[in-house]
C-alpha cells in the first residue's frame, strides 16, 4: 500500500510520462546510442550492453489510435492485439514456413521464456520482446513472422471484439475512465486524440479493416527498432533486417488535422461513487516544443514533484483533501494534454477544485520562486542516473527518441538544458501554454 | 486490452510474493553477491552488490504489518507509515521528502499484512544522507495532533479510492474477512472504516514505540555499493540505538474450516465476477514443505504464461470467460490462500464459471500435467533469475519481503532449485488434496446498474486481492 498514489486510471499516461522523462534523462557516456537506417528505410537505435546475457527489442510504427479509420475507433489497438493470434503459412526460398495458431505462438515464446509485450497509444503502436541472448534466433524469427504474416483469424477477431466490448462497458461504470474520456472529448473535439472507442465502433471493425490497417501502417520504411543488450552491432544489424525485411514499403501517410485550442468548458457527470474524480487541463505540448525544458522544470514544481509540489502541498498536506493530486504535460506527436487530476470525497469536490484553480492561477501569475527552480533542478539533474539504471528503462527512452525523431545528443544535453532554465522562463512558458479561460474541467460524481 | 483483474493481481504478486522470481542454479549469482551482517543492537543489514549503474536502492523493512493489529485499531500500521513523513525532532513535517527530492532521490513506503517498508532510490554518492534520514525517523518521530488530523483524512481518501469505489477490491476484502474468521488476515491492511474514524494520535504513537526499533528492522541496500561502506554507515547511524523487547501477540490461529463459505457483494459494475479462495499450506521450510512448492508450480501451469491452462481453455478455446486467473504465494507470516478467479463471458453465470475453474484443477488432479508444461514453467524460473537482475530495486524487494516472512534470502537459490525438481505426480497430488469444498470460500460480485434502475444480468469485472 504505497503512501503515494498512482491514480488507477491514469496509470498508462503516467507510464508514458515516465518514458518521456526518461528520455529527458540520461546524458553522459554511460549510454552510447548507435543509430543507422536500413536499406528498406527502417531506423535502428542500438545500445550495446554486455552486462547481462539478455536482449530487449522494440519495434514501433506510426500506427497509434490517431490513425483509426473514421467510425472504427479501436482498430489500431485491435490490430496490435491480433498480431499474435495466428500466423499465415508462406513459402520462402529457404523452404515452407507453416501456419501457427495463437496457442502455438504463445507456447513457442514460453518454451524459451521470452517475454512478448505490446505498446499502443495515440501515436505509436508496436511490439516489445525480452529474451535470453542464447535464444535470440528463435525469438526474433518468430517476432518477424508476427509482424509480417499475421493471419487475423475471423473467429478470434470476434472473440476479442466481445472481450474488448466487455472491458469497455466495465470501464464506463468506473469514475476515472469516465472522467478521462469526457476530458479528451472536451480538449480535442475535432481531432483523433479526442476520439475513443465505443461499443458501436468496436462492433464495426471487420477483418478487412484490420488487414488494411496492418498493410498500410506496419511498413518497413516507417519502422523504428530500438535494441539494447548482449549482442554486437553486426548482430544487431542482422536482427533489425530480419525483423523488417518481410514488411512492405508504405505509401506516405494521410495528413492529420492540427490540434485547435478551443474555449474551456466544464462537464459534470453524475456517479454514485463516494469520491468525485476531477480532471482539469487543455492541449499542451509536443516533444519538439522549444518550451519543453521550462515546462519540465515548471511542472515538477506545480504538480510533478511528489510531496514537494505546490498542488500536493495545498490540496493534500495542508488540507487533507486527497490521497493523490498530480499534474503533467504529456508531450505527443501533436500537442498532448496538460492535465491536473485528483479524487476527493464528493462533498468536498467544490472546495478541492477551488484550491486547485487558485494554485494554478497563482503559479501562472507569479511563476515559481528561484528556490523552487533550484530544488527542481537538484532533483531532475541529481536523479538523472536513476532514469537509465536498467536495460528496460534505457530501451523505453531510446525507442521514444527514435519514434519522435529527437536528436541523438538529446540525452547528452538534457541536464545542461534543464540547468539553464530560469524562473522567468518557467513563468513565460507556462503562460504561453496555459490560460485559465481555456482550461476544461470534468467532475465525475460529486455534489452540485 | 488486458482486463483490470490481471493487471492488479500481477502488481500485487510482484510486490508481495517474491516466491516465484528467485535465483538461478546454473549460476547462483544472487547470493554470491549478497553480504549480510548484524549490528550489536540486533539490526540486520543485507547488501546486494550490483555495479551496472551508479545508483542505489536503500530500504528499511520493519517486521510489523496488519497481521500484528487488533480489532478496534485496524489500519494503524499503515496510518503510522503515513505519519513517518510528518517530521522528527530535527525535521519539519514534509521535510523528509523535500530533502530526498533535493538529493535527486525518489522515496516512498508501503504496508502489507506482514511488514512495513520505507525506501529511497538515489545516485550512489547520496547513500549516507538518506541513511541518516531513515535512522532519524526510526527513533525521533514527532506526533502532532494537527498533522495527524489531516493525515488520517488522507488515509480515508485512500480507502475510498482503493476500496470503497472499487467493486473487485470490495469483493476481495469481503472474501478475506469471510475465509478467515479469527486470524488477523481477515482485516484489510488499510483498516476498517470505523477504525480509521476513531483512530487517535495515541494509537499510532504507541504503535511506533512498540515496533520501531533496530532489532525489529532489516536494512536492504542494493546497487553500486560495497558491504564495508554500508557496514560503516549503518554502524554510524543505526548502531547508536538500543534494541528493545519486541512484543509478539498471541497466535490467533484460524480454526479448521468445516464447510464451504460464500459471500456476495453488490456494487455498481458492468460484469459479474467470482473468486474462489482455498486454504492451502504456506512455505515455511524450503527443504520440507514440498506441497507448497508443488502448489507454486500448479499456479504457474494454470496461469503462468499466455497460453497456460486456464486462459487457453476457458478464455481462448471455450470462450466462457473474458478473463481468468490463478494465484498463489506460499511466502507469508500467516495462513495462505490459493485463488482462482474470473469474469464470465456473456451468457455464462458465476456459478457456471465457478464449476469450470474448479474443473481445470480437477483435470490436473485426474491427469497430471505434461512434461512440456513443466519444462515451460521451469525454463521461466531460470530465465526470471537472469531477467530480475536488470532491476536493482526489484532485487531489494525480493530480499526484503522474503526476510520479513522468516525465510532467509539465502534460500532463494535453493528454493528455485527445489521448484525445478517438482514432478507431475506432485502437482497432481496437491491438485487432488487441497481443492475440495471444506476449505473453500467463494466470493461473488453482483453488478448493480449505475443509475439504480434495473438490475443487470450477471456478467463481470475484475481485480485485486485487497
Amino acid at each position: 500500500m504505497d503512501k503515494k498514489p498512482m491514480p488507477a486510471k491514469t496509470m498508462t499516461k503516467f507510464f508514458a510520462l515516465v518514458v518521456l522523462s526518461a528520455v529527458c534523462a540520461f546524458s553522459h557516456a554511460a549510454v552510447q546510442i548507435q543509430s543507422w537506417t536500413l536499406s528498406n528505410g527502417a531506423r535502428v537505435l542500438f545500445v550495446e550492453n554486455h552486462s547481462l546475457p539478455i536482449l530487449d527489442v522494440s519495434v514501433d510504427f506510426d500506427a497509434g489510435s490517431r490513425r483509426d479509420p473514421a467510425g472504427k475507433s479501436g482498430t489500431a489497438a485491435m490490430t496490435n492485439a491480433m498480431l499474435a493470434r495466428g500466423i499465415r503459412q508462406i513459402d520462402t526460398p529457404a523452404g515452407r514456413e507453416p501456419a501457427m495458431s495463437e496457442a502455438q505462438i504463445s507456447d513457442a515464446f514460453a518454451d524459451i521464456a521470452a517475454q512478448r509485450g505490446a505498446r499502443v497509444d495515440n501515436d505509436r503502436s508496436g511490439v516489445t520482446l525480452r529474451t535470453l541472448v542464447s535464444h535470440r534466433d528463435v525469438a526474433m524469427a518468430l517476432l518477424a513472422r508476427i509482424l509480417a504474416q499475421p493471419a487475423f483469424p475471423q473467429e478470434v477477431l470476434e472473440r476479442d471484439k466481445a472481450r474488448a466490448i466487455s472491458d469497455l462497458k466495465e470501464s464506463l461504470t468506473m469514475p476515472a475512465p469516465i472522467a478521462e474520456r469526457a476530458f479528451e472529448h472536451l480538449l480535442y473535439p475535432n481531432h483523433p486524440y479526442g476520439v475513443e472507442p465505443t461499443e458501436a465502433s468496436l462492433q464495426a471493425i471487420t477483418r478487412d479493416d484490420v488487414m488494411a490497417f496492418h498493410g498500410a501502417y506496419y511498413v518497413a520504411n516507417r519502422a523504428v527498432i530500438a535494441m539494447i543488450g548482449d549482442v554486437t552491432r553486426e548482430q544487431a544489424d542482422r536482427i533489425a533486417q530480419q525483423l523488417t525485411n518481410r514488411l512492405p514499403q508504405g505509401a506516405p501517410l494521410p495528413a492529420l488535422p492540427s490540434v485547435a485550442i478551443v474555449a474551456g468548458s466544464e462537464e459534470r457527470i453524475p456517479h454514485p461513487a463516494s469520491q468525485a474524480h476531477i480532471v482539469i487541463g487543455m492541449p499542451g505540448s509536443t516533444y519538439h516544443d522549444p518550451d519543453h525544458y521550462a515546462l519540465t522544470v515548471g511542472n515538477y514544481i506545480l504538480g510533478g514533484g511528489g510531496f514537494a509540489s505546490r498542488l500536493t502541498q495545498e490540496v493534500r498536506e495542508k488540507r487533507g483533501l486527497t490521497y493523490g493530486v498530480y499534474s503533467y504535460f504529456n508531450p505527443m506527436a501533436q500537442q498532448g494534454p496538460f492535465q491536473i487530476g485528483l479524487q476527493t470525497q464528493k462533498e468536498q469536490a467544490v472546495r478541492a477544485l477551488q484550491v486547485v484553480r487558485s494554485t494554478l492561477a497563482d503559479f501562472l501569475r507569479d511563476g515559481p520562486t528561484d528556490a523552487e527552480v533550484q530544488a527542481a533542478k537538484d532533483n531532475l539533474i541529481g536523479g538523472f542516473a536513476l532514469r537509465l539504471d536498467s536495460n528496460r528503462k534505457i530501451l523505453g527512452s531510446v525507442a521514444a527518441i527514435g519514434f519522435y525523431g529527437l536528436p541523438l545528443d538529446y540525452l547528452d544535453r538534457w541536464p545542461e538544458r534543464i540547468n539553464s532554465v530560469t524562473a522567468a522562463d518557467v513563468r513565460a512558458a507556462f503562460n504561453r501554454k496555459l490560460q485559465m479561460d481555456k482550461l476544461s474541467t470534468v467532475v465525475v460524481g460529486g455534489s452540485r | 486490452m488486458k482486463s483490470r483483474a490481471r493487471a492488479v493481481l500481477t502488481a500485487f504478486t510482484l510486490m508481495l510474493s517474491p516466491g516465484f522470481a528467485p535465483a538461478q542454479p546454473m549460476q547462483p549469482a544472487t547470493t554470491a553477491q549478497v553480504t549480510e551482517f548484524r549490528l550489536d543492537n540486533g539490526m540486520r543489514v543485507i547488501v546486494n552488490e550490483d555495479h551496472r549503474a551508479p545508483t542505489v536502492a536503500h530500504m528499511i523493512w520493519y517486521r510489523v504489518g496488519s497481521i500484528d493489529e487488533t480489532n478496534g485499531t485496524t489500519g494503524v500500521a499503515h496510518a503510522l507509515e503515513h505519519m513517518m513523513f510528518k517530521g522528527t525532532r530535527d525535521l519539519k513535517p514534509g521535510e523528509f521528502s523535500k530533502r530526498v527530492a533535493e538529493l535527486g532521490g525518489r522515496e516512498n513506503a508501503f504496508t502489507s499484512k506482514d511488514y512495513t517498508a520505507y525506501f529511497e532510490q538515489i545516485e550512489k554518492s547520496q547513500l549516507e544522507k538518506v541513511m541518516a534520514l531513515e535512522a532519524d525517523r526510526m527513533r525521533n518521530l514527532q506526533f502532532d495532533e494537527n498533522e495527524f488530523a489531516k493525515e488520517i483524512r488522507v488515509v480515508m481518501e485512500e480507502r475510498r479510492l482503493r476500496t470503497e469505489d472499487q467493486p473487485i477490491a470490495l469483493l476481495h476484502e469481503a472474501l478475506n474477512a469471510t475465509a478467515f474468521a479469527v486470524h488477523p488476515y481477515r482485516n484489510p491492511v488499510i483498516g476498517w472504516p470505523t477504525d480509521l474514524e476513531h483512530m487517535t494520535l495515541a494509537d499510532v504513537r504507541n504503535w511506533y514505540r512498540m515496533w520501531y526499533a533496530p532489532n525489529n528492522a532489516v536494512m536492504v541496500v542494493s546497487g553500486d555499493v560495497g558491504p564495508e561502506q554500508v557496514h560503516v554507515l549503518a554502524q554510524k547511524y543505526f548502531g547508536k540505538y538500543q534494541g528493545q523487547p519486541i512484543p509478539r501477540g498471541k497466535p490467533q490461529e484460524e480454526p479448521p474450516q468445516r464447510g464451504i463459505k460464500r459471500v456476495t457483494i453488490k456494487a455498481p459494475a458492468e460484469n459479474s465476477y467470482v473468486a474462489l479462495a482455498f486454504k492451502v499450506p504456506a512455505l515455511h521450510d524450503v527443504e520440507k514443505d514440498d506441497d507448497a512448492l508443488a502448489l507454486d508450480v500448479l499456479a504457474a501451469v494454470l496461469d503462468g504464461y499466455d497460453n497456460a491452462r486456464l486462459s487457453a481453455k476457458l478464455v481462448r478455446t471455450d470462450r466462457v470467460a473474458y478473463d481468468v486467473d490463478a494465484s498463489y504465494s506460499g511466502i507469508a507470516r500467516g495462513p495462505v490462500l490459493f485463488i482462482l478467479d474470473g469474469t464470465p463471458a456473456a451468457g455464462v453465470t458465476t456459478e457456471q464459471l465457478e464449476k469450470l475453474l474448479r474443473g481445470e484443477v480437477e483435470r490436473v488432479a485426474r491427469e497430471g500435467v505434461s512434461e512440456a508444461e513443466l519444462n515451460r514453467v521451469k525454463n521461466q524460473l531460470i530465465a526470471d533469475e537472469i531477467y530480475k537482475r536488470d532491476s536493482v530495486f526489484g532485487q531489494a524487494m525480493e530480499i526484503g519481503s522474503m526476510e520479513m516472512t522468516g525465510l532467509p534470502y539465502r534460500q532463494i537459490d535453493r528454493l528455485i532449485e527445489r521448484l525445478r525438481t517438482v514432478s507431475s505426480a506432485q502437482v497432481q497430488a496437491v491438485a487432488s488434496r487441497y481443492f475440495g469444498d471444506d476449505a473453500l470460500t467463494v466470493g461473488t460480485l453482483v453488478p448493480l446498474p449505475l443509475s439504480g434502475k434495473k438490475p443487470a444480468p450477471a456478467t463481470v469485472p475484475n481485480e485485486p486481492l485487497r
